[in-house]
């Protein structure tokens, strides 16, 4: 049964109604419970909850502490291109956006490549719009060659693809795959996504399966937060990550909790995710899944960054860009000159963002793979 | 009295307690840590080795006389570990290797068939392998078979604290199996560490326990005494367990014929 299937006995499931009749003793018997049913997930992301958050806090900083040790694992993405055939209301990459667009050749690869090694980044995640003209299977698989030689671990965060072309990635050097469901709302899916070959709900749903299936280690899911209220959302990234750990227990399963950023066509988001509401996210997702990779990337400030990296974070991107080719650009002219995908808040270089992590008590980890 | 060392794969160890180097919160406590625990062995994941960055690689850390026991973490069947095992051994200049097999991300519980076939192939090209196993006493005899130096059983899952939750079958083990009995996962007090020595077990392995600690390096000094302390109790041999009370003063002896 594919996560598609298993999720239908919530399509007319009234979660307000539910969150609202949670007790207090009831979530203080469900923080004090070993194992979370998907319904003690639930009363976790109830605004009452908020009222425990501290313990909630608590006991999510012993479980990553227990699991991964005080580590902090940095990676960085490298946009390769911005040619889109999809639409996505939110997304500056969006065909409706009038930007510059382009794809880098392999050359221009490899140029951003020496820059990020040269910070010390070791675990790259490749990045592209839907363009299977621009950036087919084949691109894909020259520039994992060109990745391969300057990165131990890569990822991929591109659009949905068939069983055997991850396959075919896999065996070009690609370790993991990262994929937002934007929204877990199929109606609201529909309307945001209304042509291109995102248009189909279910076909993206079932993307890290197909990679599962073809061996992955790690699989990342996440909701972009903003389009929808925040607590199903959550909820079913998370009974996704869960459901994807045990299909594929050879692969690390993780989740990270993108905000909608400020981003070319002005899309303004339709909830707003607070800082306690995220933190609230973040540890009740280690309480319910308790080894899982949880990342944050520069999309939130660096002072929020600081401040979370005790509550279960496992995963950071450093010195980003998300633009096209953007650290050849900034390291000729000093700046990013346009947005990229979206605004980047923390703009730290990947030094001070280690600095940091010290001085948090942790260690970051450049290098975790063979 | 005779020293008690313990002789493994051509090393002669007096400390019987072996450090995990994977959780710490900075790779500058590792010298401390183990200096507090009197450790001669570290074990460190070869995918945490970085030579293109001396300054955070962590083998740069660990002191010149520590013997460095490289792991396969990260290996998800024989074939990877291998591979990784060779990685090892021409990176680090040692024959050790500990062998983690871990296919199951939820409880981290090391795979015992495909551990024997590693053992079989490592141990025929000349590594002394230590075997990070689950608990079970056919797969035990089969990585001893198979050429093993060490059977490291798991205590309970890999970063747990919860302690010595396999005793029953570590103690068949210890009874059973002539290669030393190394626990490795799992203990999360000092008391755990010394219950392992008690029972007969060769030497005892910690990390999270260590590392998870507000105060790593004394919890690394605890870990010494107990596993000296459980060491002792178990050559100087308990007395007799018994279910029926012996007055020091026998209650009977005023009898006479």
């Amino acid at each position: 049964m594919s996560f598609y299937d298993e999720i239908q006995k919530y399509k007319n499931f009234d979660f307000k109604a539910f969150t609202d009749k949670v007790l207090d003793n009831e979530i203080l018997n469900i923080i004090n419970k070993e194992n979370l049913s998907e319904q003690d997930f639930l009363v976790l992301l109830s605004p009452k909850a908020l009222n425990h958050i501290e313990q909630i806090a608590c006991k999510a900083n012993g479980i990553a502490v227990n699991n991964f040790g005080k580590n902090i694992f940095l990676y960085a993405p490298l946009y390769v291109s911005n040619f889109c055939i999809n639409n996505c209301l939110y997304c500056g990459f969006s065909t409706n956006n009038n930007i510059k667009r382009e794809a880098l050749s392999f050359e221009e690869i490899e140029e951003n490549c020496k820059i990020i090694a040269g910070y010390g980044i070791r675990h790259i995640l490749l990045v592209c719009g839907e363009s299977r003209v621009k950036t087919s299977l084949e691109y894909l698989k020259k520039s994992v060659k060109v990745l391969k030689k300057y990165f131990d671990a890569i990822d991929l965060e591109v659009y949905p693809l068939e069983e055997n072309e991850y396959k075919e990635l896999f065996a070009a050097g690609v370790d993991g795959l990262t994929i937002y469901q934007e929204t877990y709302d199929e109606n609201l899916y529909k309307v945001l996504h209304t042509k291109g070959a995102k248009a189909d709900y279910k076909y993206r749903l079932e993307t890290c399966e197909r990679a599962g299936k073809a061996n992955y280690r790690n699989l990342n899911v996440g909701a972009l937060l903003g389009l929808k209220d925040f607590i199903s959302e959550v909820f079913f990234a998370g009974i996704h990550a869960q459901y994807l750990r045990r299909k594929f227990p050879h692969a690390e399963v993780g989740m990270s909790f993108p905000r909608l950023r400020p981003a070319e066509g002005g899309f303004q988001p339709k909830t707003t995710v607070t800082d306690m509401q995220l933190v609230q996210a973040i540890c009740t997702v280690r309480l319910f899944i308790n080894r899982i990779n949880i990342t944050v990337s520069t999309r939130e400030s660096s002072e929020l960054r600081n401040n979370i990296i005790p509550l279960g974070i496992t995963k950071m991107s450093a010195g980003s860009s998300t633009e096209v080719g953007g650290y050849v650009k900034r390291a000729a002219q000093g700046e990013v000159l346009s947005k990229g995908q979206f605004t980047i808040n923390d703009v730290a270089s990947v030094a001070s963002v280690k600095d940091m992590i010290y001085k948090a008590g942790y260690q970051p980890v450049m290098k975790d793979m063979f | 009295m005779e020293e008690d060392v313990l002789n493994i794969a051509g090393l002669s160890l007096k400390s019987r307690l072996f450090i995990g180097s994977g959780k710490f919160p900075n790779n500058n406590l590792i010298p401390d840590i183990l200096k507090a625990s009197g450790a001669q062995i570290i074990t460190v994941a070869v995918r945490r080795f970085d030579f293109e960055n001396p300054l955070e690689n962590i083998l740069n850390f660990i002191p010149k006389d520590i013997y460095i026991m490289p792991n396969t973490s990260g290996a998800r069947n024989a074939e990877e570990a291998v591979n990784i095992a060779r990685i090892a051994k021409a990176a680090c200049q040692t024959n050790l290797i500990k062998i983690e097999i871990i296919n199951d991300n939820k409880y981290l519980l090391p795979d015992n068939y495909q551990t024997a076939k590693a053992c079989e192939t490592l141990s025929k090209e000349g590594f002394n392998v230590f075997a990070y196993m689950n608990a079970d006493l056919y797969a035990a005899r089969d990585m001893q078979n198979a050429g093993a130096k060490a059977i490291m059983p798991l205590g309970a899952p890999i970063g747990t604290n919860r302690g010595l939750r396999t005793e029953e079958m570590v103690r068949i083990l210890i009874e059973e199996i002539d290669t030393p009995i190394i626990v490795d996962a799992g203990l999360g007090k000092a008391s755990e560490a010394c219950k392992c020595m008690e029972m007969g077990c060769a030497a005892v392995m910690a990390n999270t326990a260590i590392s998870s600690s507000p105060n790593a390096v004394l919890m690394s000094e605890a870990f010494k005494d107990a596993v000296a302390s459980g060491r002792k109790a178990y050559l100087a041999k308990h007395g007799t367990v018994s279910a029926i009370a012996r007055a020091s003063s026998p209650l009977t002896g005023f009898l006479r014929n």
